[in-house]
């Protein structure tokens, strides 16, 4: 018996750049909307460079993969792994061995009609680049989220994805238009303040997208990658705050946009005032 | 949702150490050629048609499960059968 989840949506994680933080933004995304109660799926659409599996840490746990079941030698079913922490997410990795010619769009096409029965969130973790895996991550999107840093080379990649996006699309080709929203991630609050940094508005002006949060640089990224949790699943940090309200947004909440810092003033910042 | 099992020392302590570890186990796999994904079709496949011979099942029947580990690994295979398994048709009637 399927449940008829007439509006489950298709959320493509890109950037163009490498290194912005797509994989943890999508484990981050993932996991704080089946905390919302969601039915979640997360798929890592980089073929030969599996990663998602070890953010997510299921890695010990892939037996099928997504081009398995592209392929026809798995069932969707088998190749879906179950969260251990979160009943309602499951993951989907990619093949290690495997490269991107193995990913053709009606493959894709039928594994996300598929999902689409039975999950409210399809979560699509693109490739860094613009060739094919990230061209078939966001080609039946419904929405965008695009990752960038506040330095030059990440904000040009990610205008030229929002062309990609505007124009390379099944919504696109359709006349209809994706929404795209920049999640801002590794600001820097001090930076900013001291000049060494682009603000928000500064990315905002260039990009004049939405912004969907901002993500501060912080400690707790790294440990949460150490340990193969997802940043919202560990010990609550300013990061994972940052992506519990930018998901909020996501899914419809009107939040207000704040910045937090995860720096707190040294001794020596603390007795010299450093703050302004 | 505060005990994640992967984590066996106190939390908090060097989370380096545990990325250290994981990277360990599953490099140790990928050199090997072990975590190849293609040599789990074939054996599905193999299986399914051991078992078809005897009764009738369906492919959607099997789920495979996989747990990697440092000195062994293990692999699950859970094969639904009917309640009331029909004896598979000879060949000839």
């Amino acid at each position: 018996m399927k449940e008829e989840r007439g509006n489950s949506k298709v959320i493509v994680i890109t950037s163009g750049k490498g290194g912005v933080g797509k994989t943890t933004s999508a484990g981050a995304i993932s996991a704080a909307l089946a905390k919302r109660g969601h039915k979640t799926v997360v798929i890592d659409f980089d073929v030969g460079l599996r990663n998602l599996d070890m953010i997510m840490g299921c890695e010990r746990r892939v037996v099928f993969d997504f081009i398995n079941v592209i392929q026809g030698d798995a069932k969707l079913k088998q190749a879906l792994i179950r969260d251990k922490r979160l009943d309602n997410l499951s993951i989907l990795p990619t093949s290690q061995t495997r490269d991107k010619d193995a990913l053709t769009q009606e493959g894709v096409k039928k594994v996300l009609d598929e999902l689409r029965e039975d999950f409210d969130y399809i979560i699509c973790d693109s490739p860094a680049g613009i060739e094919r895996g990230a061209h078939l991550a966001m080609y039946y999107a419904d929405e965008a989220v695009i990752v960038t840093n506040p330095e030059v080379s990440s904000v040009r990649d990610s205008d030229r994805v929002l062309g990609l996006l505007n124009s390379k699309t099944a919504k696109a080709e359709n006349g209809e238009s994706i929404k795209a929203q920049v999640l801002l991630t590794r600001y820097d609050t001090t930076r900013v303040e001291n000049g060494e940094m682009m603000t928000v508005d500064d990315v905002l002006d260039i990009l004049a997208v939405p912004l969907l949060g901002i993500v501060p640089e912080s400690q707790a990224v790294l440990r949460a990658s150490n340990l193969g949790v997802p940043v919202v699943l560990d010990d609550p940090s300013a990061a994972s705050r940052a992506y519990e309200a930018a998901v909020a947004r996501l899914d419809g909440e009107d939040l207000e946009m704040k910045i937090e810092s995860e720096r707190k003033p040294g001794l020596i910042g603390r007795l010299f005032g450093r703050a302004t | 949702m505060k005990t994640f099992g992967l984590i066996p020392w106190p939390r908090k302590a060097n989370s380096a150490r545990a990325a250290k570890e994981r990277l360990q186990i599953l490099l140790a796999h990928e050199r090997s050629g072990g975590s190849s994904p293609d040599y789990l079709p074939a054996l599905q496949r193999d299986i399914l048609e051991v078992i078809r011979r005897h009764m009738e099942i369906d492919s959607d029947a099997v789920e495979i499960r996989m747990e990697k580990g440092d000195e062994v690994s293990s692999l699950e295979i859970n094969i639904e059968v009917p309640a009331k398994p029909a004896p598979k048709k000879a060949a000839k009637s």
